[in-house]
């Protein structure tokens, strides 16, 4: 028992030296992610678009830009994330043990996850629907046609919920085969495992670049549910909830504003009350929020607004090319409508 | 006071006490925080969830199940599929095993060797490895339900699955079943009788041939008492997929196969030194009261080769049921990928459901362990 | 007098020498074994050849690129161009001298070993040497760069989850078979709990507790990596394993040493680290090998709770969009690693369980 209780304390010591078990205390996040100097953020890590890891092993993507963006506002510096890369299983749980300070992980805002596992989304970063992905060789045109059909999904999602409810109302048969990973599923589907993928829609565009053949597969017109994905964080932690709600809504206001990466420097010495008040110029937007005045500075000077974001990871600007759509601003008849800076 | 510290009794005592307290201690703060967290990060906990609504499918079940069924449903599928793979999977071992570890014995040098390097080979590759291998890289490359290997339109092999043709179950399909059942419990009377015959006269009585006829005879009889009506539902291309007959989905094939091959390895070893454990001594001992090879074999080395070999491969059995949770891997529907796995996804109640999967291997040992136990206990030499 | 004279020797009849004798005793003195031959010679043939001809003959070595790869058989070009993935991860290229060092220092502590006698020094340094080389790796102090474990990765993740394994959990081990051997009912049934315990489950469920339920069991705000989470999973499952096979070599120490060690008045502990384990580890070693292959094996199992093990490595260089269809070249040449690693660990416990047997008779 001596021994054994050496043992520990030598294993604990061993464990704080290395840093390995840090602590987090979850009431003050932001005090915690200044004092650890960088931000715990819980990815995928393997969605093209979304979040993907390069083989220089850095992360890119639109959920990776706000993990980016929160580092940008309360670090003044993009790059000092720490991604852990999570599976569709694991992601909640990591959140909840405070494994991570904040999870950008596609992850659709449901009542249940809103109230009952601790959890707060913070808002909608990406507005997406679940879809079908479908062999062009099969000659289907509609979901309406797939009774009977294999379907592959990633388990730990809403997908298996809304492929079950959808066939159900439709009365239609189907054989599940689900997957933990991303790219088993799409491996499955690439090998004729299934004659269906499906996902969220913008998922369904990055998944099948991935194809060893992409012009192959058509994506369905049917959206059969509505997929509002955003950033979640800790319950109960009023403060860094309130700080990841605004980065997001100061790339909302950046876009409208039209402040760009290249031009914020410009920007800077605008006579445009928005704008001044988005830069830390007046007003106490900032120090309202517990950061320095220049923090949305930082955001868009390091990461972008929310339309440069977009274009760059998942639309024109990259192999996925989706569009806006949706995720427009209101003023083009999008839902991507931010609260004002005031 | 220093005498009692000397005494050992009293040592004993009081080291157990600070064990005991130290062990509480730990379980007691283990206990607190997790209760402090589960209320605090408004985690739901107790078995109440298990009658709540799945709402995801499963696809393959031996029982009926549909997205309305509850997660206790999902627990009863989940258990039943591992008991499936299991059961399958120690069959398969169990015979390729056998037959390799004989012929790693064989006096022909070619065969000897090959068997040896099968053991050597996959004995030293990750199960989880040759799981993914045969799943992601053989059966993949199987082709398309079109395109299946068809043999004689009532065998399919593609993609997506093995397809056979499954008998309806009618009186004759009950019958040939019912036969096949007094055709084993005939041949073990049988087999009773010869034995006892034989320590009364001395007499040899061949059960083999008997038993075989038997279980040829039986079921013919069987087919046409029972109305010469066996009705076999063929596997049929319709739509997507085959419908009809029986599937082997992709991952239960190479689930099997894996764990076929990669404890098979195991057993032959545990049979190859069983056999080698019995003393040159006792095989020559046989042959110069002269015995023939076959008898030699029969009554003086199997006995005691399989005393030897039994529990190192009931071992392995237990190894092998608790390999198949691999399964997740490639999502074959057992206990851990749709309990574990999903239904702790829709309903985050990790505590109780892995307490209730680990139980469910626990049980599952403990009671091979007793088998083994006992079986240990009936192979004692009995010393007269 | 009779002259002797040496007569020229006969050769053996040429029905029972020679290679055709060979042959004809080996592989066809039987009806059955022809026809054993016979299926083994087919079993080859139709392996090996279309083997040989994939990975060897029609098989792309030189290239750098996707489009090197055109006559048909495997293209190893993938290989070499991930390579640095497979062995290191995502660990800093200008930082791999401090995993490199750290395999050049397992030669230093083979080395070593050759010099020492006692098995306590020996299992002491080698604890000595996971500790240092877990330190090395990892970094943060003296001015190092730490390299947190997000970054690490491949076969050097493999070898430091086997590893640190079987180090932390050989003194758990080694407390729970003392446990189990000794005479005190409450630490007897509390090891026998442990045990059967965490024998009677698979791995998997283990790491499942481990990187989803552990976190709960602590205070708030106490949290540990998902590396050292696994880590204390494989820990504790491996340690259960261990202590049955130093109990095994527990059992076979004659009653005679236990006695004569009361009988010079050692304390307990001076009587099992002095006297009994010594002699019940030597014994227990070429199993404590098999353990540590199996080990090995199970590493990979950490992919399934998301850590980039070789294996996961490999699956997910597989699926880099640029590399795409090339998964089997992968899956062959981690088997490759695989066998390798286990093949000689397992030849190196059996060389060592001959050695052992004839100093014990």
């Amino acid at each position: 028992m001596m021994l054994r209780s050496k043992l520990a304390k030598i294993s604990l010591a061993t464990i704080a030296v290395l840093g390995l078990g840090s602590t987090t205390l979850s009431a003050d996040t932001l005090a915690e992610v200044q004092k650890q100097g960088f931000v715990k953020c819980g990815v995928d890590g393997g969605l093209p678009g979304f979040s993907e890891v390069g083989s220089d092993g850095i992360y890119k993507g639109i959920d990776v830009d706000q993990c980016r963006a929160v580092a940008a506002a309360v670090l003044g510096d993009a790059k000092k994330v720490k991604y852990v890369a999570l599976n569709a299983k694991e992601r909640l749980t990591a959140l909840q043990s405070g494994e991570i300070d904040m999870l950008s992980r596609n992850t659709t805002w449901t009542e249940t996850r809103d109230t009952s596992l601790g959890l707060n989304f913070t808002g909608v970063t990406y507005y997406d629907g679940q879809g079908f992905m479908v062999t062009k060789k099969l000659g289907v045109k509609s979901a309406k046609e797939l009774d009977g059909a294999s379907i592959c999904l990633q388990t730990g999602t809403t997908t298996e919920l809304n492929v079950a409810d959808y066939f159900r109302t439709n009365k239609m048969k189907y054989k599940l085969v689900s997957y933990d990973t991303n790219d088993q599923v799409v491996k499955a589907y690439e090998s004729g495992r299934c004659d269906v993928l499906t996902s969220d829609q913008s998922q369904l565009y990055g998944l099948r670049i991935k194809l060893l053949k992409p012009e192959e597969s058509i994506v369905l017109p049917e959206v059969i549910s509505k997929e509002p994905l955003g950033p979640v964080v800790r319950k109960g932690d009023g403060r860094w909830f309130d700080i990841v709600r605004w980065v997001s809504y100061a790339m909302l206001t950046a876009e409208e504003a039209g402040v760009t990466s290249a031009n914020v420097d410009a920007m800077l010495k605008s006579d445009n009350p928005d704008v001044k008040r988005l830069l830390g110029v007046e007003g106490q937007m900032g120090e309202n929020l517990g950061l320095k005045k220049d923090f949305a500075y930082n955001i868009i000077k390091q990461v972008g607004n929310y339309g440069e974001s977009f274009e760059k990871t998942v639309g024109q600007g990259s192999p996925l090319k989706i569009a806006r759509g949706y995720n427009a601003l209101w003023t083009h008849g999008g839902l991507q409508y931010a609260p004002p800076f005031r | 006071m220093l005498a009692l510290l000397r005494n050992q009794k009293i040592r004993g005592i009081i080291f157990q006490l600070l064990t005991v307290i130290g062990l509480v201690a730990f379980l007691w703060y283990i206990g607190a925080n997790t209760v402090a967290n589960i209320e605090q990060r408004g985690i739901q906990t107790g078995f109440g969830f298990l009658d709540g609504t799945a709402g995801f499918g499963i696809d393959q079940s031996p029982i009926s199940y549909t997205e309305e069924n509850t997660h206790g449903r999902v627990f009863i599928v989940g258990l039943l599929n591992t008991i499936i793979i299991a059961f399958v999977g120690i069959i398969c071992a169990t015979i390729v095993g056998l037959i390799i570890g004989i012929l790693r014995l064989s006096s022909n040098w070619l065969i000897a060797k090959l068997a040896k390097a099968y053991i050597d080979f996959f004995r030293n590759i990750p199960l989880l490895l040759q799981i993914l291998f045969w799943y992601n890289v053989v059966l993949r490359a199987m082709p398309n339900p079109k395109q299946s290997f068809n043999f004689f339109d009532t065998i399919f092999i593609n993609n997506r699955g093995l397809y056979f043709p499954l008998p309806e179950y009618n009186t004759t399909f009950f019958m040939i079943l019912a036969s096949l059942f007094c055709a084993l419990i005939a041949s073990f009377a049988l087999n009773t009788w010869a034995n006892r015959r034989k320590i009364a006269t001395g007499q040899d009585f061949i059960v083999f041939p008997f038993a075989i006829g038997m279980f040829i005879l039986f079921p013919i009889l069987a087919y046409f008492l029972g109305g010469a009506h066996l009705n076999f539902s063929f596997p049929e291309l319709a739509g997507f997929n085959f419908k009809g007959g029986k599937t082997l989905s992709p991952e239960f094939l190479a689930l099997t196969f894996a764990l076929t091959i990669y404890t098979a390895t195991f057993i032959a070893e545990a049979v190859r030194s069983g056999i080698e454990a019995v003393s040159h001594g006792q095989k020559e001992a046989a042959v110069s009261m002269g015995f023939s090879p076959y008898q030699s074999l029969k009554l003086v080395v199997l006995p005691q080769a399989i005393r030897i070999a039994i529990p190192p491969i009931i071992n392995q059995y237990l190894n092998l049921i608790k390999n198949s949770s691999l399964a997740t891997a490639v999502g074959y529907p057992e206990i851990v990928t749709v309990f574990a796995g999903t239904s702790l996804n829709q309903v985050g109640q990790a505590i109780e459901i892995i307490s209730m999967t680990m139980l469910v291997y626990l049980i599952i040992s403990l009671v091979v362990s007793a088998l083994l136990n006992w079986f240990n206990h009936k192979m004692k030499i009995q010393e007269r | 007098m009779a002259i002797y004279e040496k007569k020229q020797e006969r050769k053996a009849p040429s029905s029972t020498k020679g290679v055709t004798f060979w042959i004809r005793e080996n592989l066809f003195s039987t009806p059955l074994n022809v026809a054993l031959t016979l299926l083994g010679v087919m079993i080859l043939f139709w392996i090996v050849p279309p083997f040989v001809k994939w990975a060897y003959i029609n098989a792309n070595f030189a290239g750098t690129t996707r489009e090197d790869c055109v006559s048909g058989g495997a293209c190893w070009v993938f290989i070499r161009m991930k390579i640095d993935m497979f062995m290191y991860g995502f660990y800093p290229s200008e930082l791999r001298w401090r995993v490199n060092s750290v395999y050049g220092l397992f030669f230093v502590l083979i080395a070593a070993f050759k010099y020492l006698k006692s098995p306590l020094v020996k299992i002491a340094l080698a604890h000595v040497y996971f500790i240092v080389g877990f330190f090395l790796v990892h970094g943060g102090f003296f001015g190092m760069e730490a390299v947190p474990t997000d970054k690490w990765g491949g076969l050097m993740l493999t070898i430091m989850v086997a590893a640190v394994g079987i180090v932390a959990a050989f003194p758990i081990g080694v407390l729970l078979a003392l446990g189990r051997a000794s005479h005190l009912p409450i630490i007897k049934s509390i090891s026998v709990t442990y045990i059967e315990f965490i024998r009677g489950v698979p791995l998997i469920t283990i790491l499942f507790m481990s990187s989803i339920i552990l976190p709960l069991f602590f205070p708030e705000g106490m949290s540990f990596d998902k590396l050292l989470r696994a880590l204390i999973g494989i820990a504790m499952f491996e340690a259960a394993y261990i202590a049955e096979n130093i109990r095994g070599g527990l059992q076979s120490i004659p009653k005679g040493q236990y006695e004569a060690a009361d009988a010079i008045g050692l304390s307990y502990w001076q009587k099992m680290f002095l006297v009994i384990l010594p002699q019940a580890l030597k014994v227990a070693i070429p199993n404590l090998v098999g353990v540590s292959i199996a080990l090995f094996q199970d590493t990979t199992l950490v992919l399934i709770i998301g850590l980039f093990d070789l294996l996961a490595m490999v699956r997910l260089s597989a699926a880099d969009s640029y590399w795409l269809g090339y998964e089997t070249e992968g899956y062959v040449f981690v088997t490759f690693i695989f066998w390798f690693f286990c093949y000689s660990m397992s030849n190196f416990s059996q060389k060592l369980e001959k050695r052992f047997n004839t100093n014990l008779r």
